[in-house]
């Protein structure tokens, strides 16, 4: 598979008045055309640091990132990374710019210079893939968290982005709000294959991905299939981070002497796992 | 609940007006209120006063709502009256007590004044209620883009207007959120004189600002990434544009104008 975006030896230092903080250190990792990758990792491990490097907010202090083979540290190439890579951030308030829900998707569109007829038909298309179609005349203010979150989404996509970075983008809203816009991720992924770079510290959110990255401490920790990152406790103890959920459960389930296989993640897994050792058992 | 809160005081709607071009309403209504201040004489006046309503039900704006948006110049209204009742000395006296003298033509002058003041703001107030914050905003640009010659930055203006009227309800809500906050730490708000409570806004005050600036910088940022590198290269998705009715609304205001010096003309000059 190629690369969308590449990070060679990248090390971040934040220069602030008091100290100079490495908040990365010699990373190199490589984004996959089409993947759904999670990047997950404690308060402070650089994650947010990472996905601003991703489309030219920050720039490396060491080493290089390329976005398509275009190198994010060369100003005129700026424009044209960003708009190949679209970013959704923590604050759903802080960047929605229009009093309606469709101005605001037209937003991105408007400043590459689309025509209006196009503008139109992108926004529209956006909406109806985030299901944020019959919001269109809405005021921001008045929608839920999930909700401003997907007309960000549709915001990014009415751009044609190749890859759209979710910069911690559930953190601050409801379970109900992050699973609508965990769903939304997915099916762009999926049926649009748009690349998605989910930087997230929800492991439930991790274990959806194709692939997940650990960061600890501003370095790679791990890099794998979520069900082989999961499987190593001894990673996860060390960078901070715990089991999802249902994994937790499964293990108990296990301690507690049904013997259910290894590397379940999600609900519906460990289900299906206790209903095949039940119909093993002949309990039912 | 504060949820609710309106940008502007737009009222939804497909009626004549709603459905004219920004800029024409703009334009009609800065017209109007120049026509109104050119009006010498209670003919003339009265003709603004026809036209102001005939707008009005154009609108459908309901009456109520349009009294609601006069109550917070009834004030300056009452003032303007009363200064002009006792200051007009002209005219044949009808009461005179000490200083103050009321005479036939200082009431005339004050109705007059009213009358003058209460269409001017209706007038200004149904252009709010029938062009969304967005369409004024983009109007209100193009009408001045012949500026950007002198080298005026119409276009960030017309952002900066936008991103305000974007961020009234989010800062309403921050405000509510931070009050709450600090009455819960034992903040007393509502009670003491005036400098007091002024002294007890400074904990609200600087949260407040911080969090703007905050929200500023998040702003900037996101608009970055959304490639917005100001006015230049960019389109519209919604282009303004003239119609019929904008041109037959065009034609009536020159009537309208035209009609106020002919009654001005041939009607004795009040003022």
């Amino acid at each position: 598979m190629d690369k969308i975006i590449e990070l060679k030896n990248v090390s971040f230092v934040y220069d602030t008045q008091e100290e100079q903080k490495p908040a990365l250190r010699n990373v190199s990792l490589d984004v996959r055309r089409g993947e759904f990758l999670a990047v997950i990792g404690h308060n402070g491990s650089g994650k947010s640091t990472l996905a601003k490097l991703l489309n030219a907010i920050l720039l490396p202090t060491e080493g290089q990132v390329l976005v398509e083979g275009m190198d994010t540290a060369d100003e005129d190439l700026v424009y044209e990374i960003r708009r190949r890579v679209g970013m959704v951030f923590q604050n759903p308030d802080n960047q929605i710019v229009a009093t309606i829900v469709e101005d605001d998707v037209a937003f991105g569109p408007e400043n590459l210079g689309v025509p209006p007829a196009e503008i139109r038909q992108r926004v529209d298309d956006a909406l109806r893939a985030v299901g944020m179609y019959e919001f269109r005349g809405a005021e921001p203010h008045k929608l839920s968290g999930g909700q401003k979150q997907r007309v960000a989404v549709a915001g990014v996509i009415a751009m044609r982005t190749d890859c759209i970075i979710f910069d911690e983008s559930t953190a601050m809203i409801d379970p109900k709000g992050r699973r609508e816009v965990l769903e939304t991720a997915k099916r762009l992924c999926r049926e649009m294959g748009i690349t998605v770079v989910m930087i997230t510290h929800f492991m439930e959110e991790a274990v959806q991905a194709d692939r997940v990255v650990v960061l600890d401490s501003g370095r790679v920790a791990a890099e794998g299939v979520p069900s082989e990152v999961f499987a190593d406790s001894a990673l996860l103890r060390r960078t901070g981070l715990e089991l999802p959920f249902a994994a937790k459960l499964a293990g108990k389930i296990r301690t507690a002497g049904v013997p259910l296989p290894d590397g379940l993640l999600t609900p519906d897994s460990v289900a299906d796992a206790l209903f095949a050792a039940a119909q093993e058992a002949e309990v039912i | 609940m504060i949820r609710d809160v309106a940008i502007g005081q737009y009222l939804p709607g497909h009626s004549f007006l709603h459905k004219m071009d920004a800029r024409v309403k703009i334009v009609c209504t800065l017209a109007f209120i120049i026509a109104i201040f050119l009006c010498k004489n209670f003919w003339s006046l009265g003709l603004m006063v026809f036209a102001a309503l005939v707008m009005t039900l154009l609108s459908r704006v309901p009456f109520g709502q349009l009294l609601r948006s006069l109550r917070p110049v009834a004030f300056i209204l009452l003032f303007t009256a009363i200064l002009n009742l006792f200051y007009t000395k002209a005219g044949n006296v009808l009461w005179h007590w000490k200083i103050f003298t009321l005479t036939d033509r200082g009431i005339y002058t004050a109705v007059f004044m009213a009358v003058r003041i209460l269409s001017l703001i209706s007038v200004s107030a149904l252009l709010t209620f029938t062009t969304t914050p967005t369409a004024l905003t983009d109007g209100i640009e193009k009408l001045l883009s012949p500026l950007k010659l002198v080298k005026v930055p119409v276009h960030s203006l017309a952002m900066m207007m936008t991103l305000a009227l974007r961020f009234i309800p989010t800062l309403i809500e921050e405000i509510d959120r931070i009050m709450s906050a600090q009455k819960a730490r034992g903040a007393d708000l509502e009670t003491g004189g005036f400098i007091r409570r002024a002294k007890a806004l400074l904990p609200i005050l600087i949260p407040l600002f911080v969090s703007a600036f905050r929200r500023a910088y998040d702003l900037a940022y996101a608009m970055e990434c959304r490639c917005y590198r100001g006015g230049e290269g960019r389109t519209r998705m919604k282009q303004m544009r003239m119609g019929v009715r904008d041109g037959v609304a065009i034609a009536l205001f020159a009537a309208l104008t035209a009609g106020i010096f002919l009654l001005n003309h041939f009607f004795a000059h009040l003022i």
